[in-house]
């Protein structure tokens, strides 16, 4: 019974952490499922959502379930569930120790820091601006509209935790500064460098796993992860469009 | 020149996005090429004329396919290469200009870009897709002998 119980929870950890952090469905069921029958289950019978995971031991009558509340979006930390989920296959891990592992990477913090990830926003903003089509003088305005956009989004959505007000204050201001760019001489076209602004906060990975997910026949989680990608598109757009209506 | 432009602009987008989304180190280099050639089948497609829609499944279905050949290879999860190689694909633009004509009153014209934009995300889903349906053949063909 001890031992269930282990087996259990670490599998309900693996996947809590690798939906949280933004598994696709087929994915977690993959890994969630080799990890039960390695640890010497013939049958796991396990259903995962995007908001909750249930897994029981039919002949041991045992089951749990783990709600899934927050979600963020970290990839190292899936691949890295999906890594150890190879080593304990291989034997390398027992299960204690893949266990204990797990614990510490659920509370480990990203690896990229806040600077290196507004570098990349902006790089994102001016590169993306410039394929669709932008001018080389738009560089330092969408530079700047990315920049401070993702740093809103950043900064509301790690320290006031309030979903899609992050993206919708972030598009504003990106709207704003393109606005004020533009009318200060600093840029040119307002339509490019709010595009270019805009792309660091676009949900893509709502978007790929939504695919993903219908197509595998998770259409539970395929149709949660569309809404999350729809409302969050939409307050990017009601965002932009305050900006538009009133200047 | 144009296409060096295109080619470094590209990697350097699927890099960054990368970062904003927290991948693997290790995994970085392989998943900016991967968005070069999601982006470059884009570009062949629009050059051809074969129209936005069928451009788009192009290159959906070349990010697809690379980045399965990656994750073989690197042994990690697909989502890590698909998922920021698909942003130079996602239709900005038109949504853009969708909410822009929402916002002066010109309904007509944002439901014009609106239904461009659905078209195009669908056409995405159906290059990814048409690539899941290539990989599982191709796997069960080989895994069979």
């Amino acid at each position: 019974m001890e031992r269930d119980d282990q087996i259990i929870e670490t599998v309900l950890l693996a996947g809590k952490i690798m939906i949280e952090n933004g598994a696709d469905m087929a994915r977690v069921d993959d890994t969630l499922t080799r990890i039960a029958r390695n640890a010497g289950i013939k049958n796991p019978k396990i259903f995962e959502t995007t908001t909750g995971i249930l897994m029981s031991i039919p002949d041991k009558k045992s089951a749990q379930v783990e709600p899934i509340q927050k979600r963020t979006i970290d990839l190292e930390k899936v691949s890295s569930v999906n890594q150890k989920s190879r080593a304990f296959q291989r034997g390398e891990l027992s299960l204690q120790e893949f266990k204990d592992s797990l614990v510490r990477l659920n509370i480990s913090s990203p690896y990229f820091s806040f600077w290196l990830q507004l570098a990349a926003a902006m790089v994102v903003s001016t590169t993306l601006m410039l394929i669709y089509g932008g001018y080389w003088q738009d560089l330092f305005a969408t530079a700047l509209a990315g920049g401070v956009g993702y740093a809103c989004y950043y900064f509301i959505n790690n320290h006031l935790r309030v979903r899609f007000v992050s993206e919708f204050l972030g598009a504003f201001l990106i709207g704003i500064i393109a606005v004020l760019c533009v009318r200060f001489r600093l840029g040119y076209q307002v339509d490019m460098i709010t595009i270019g602004g805009v792309m660091p906060l676009v949900p893509g990975v709502p978007i790929t796993n939504a695919v993903r997910d219908i197509f595998a026949g998770h259409f539970l989680s395929g149709m949660a992860r569309a809404l999350e990608a729809l409302l969050s598109a939409c307050a990017i757009g009601m965002g932009i469009a305050i900006v538009f209506r009133f200047m | 020149m144009g296409i060096v432009v295109h080619i470094v602009c590209s990697y350097l987008a699927t890099l960054g996005f990368g970062i904003l989304l927290n991948i693997p180190h290790r995994a970085l280099n392989s998943c900016g090429w991967v968005g070069v050639l999601g982006w470059m089948a884009y570009l062949l497609g629009t050059h051809i004329n074969a129209g936005t829609m069928l451009a788009n499944v192009m290159g959906a279905l070349i990010i697809g396919l690379s980045s399965m050949v990656m994750a073989r290879r690197l042994k990690m999860p697909m989502i890590l290469f698909n998922i920021p190689s698909l942003v130079p694909l996602v239709p900005g633009g038109q949504a853009y200009k969708a909410v822009r004509s929402f916002a002066v009153g010109n309904d007509l014209g944002a439901i014009n870009y609106l239904v461009q934009v659905i078209m195009i995300a669908a056409s995405i889903a159906m290059g990814f897709f048409i690539s899941e349906l290539i990989a599982r053949a191709y796997f069960r063909l080989t895994t069979d002998k």
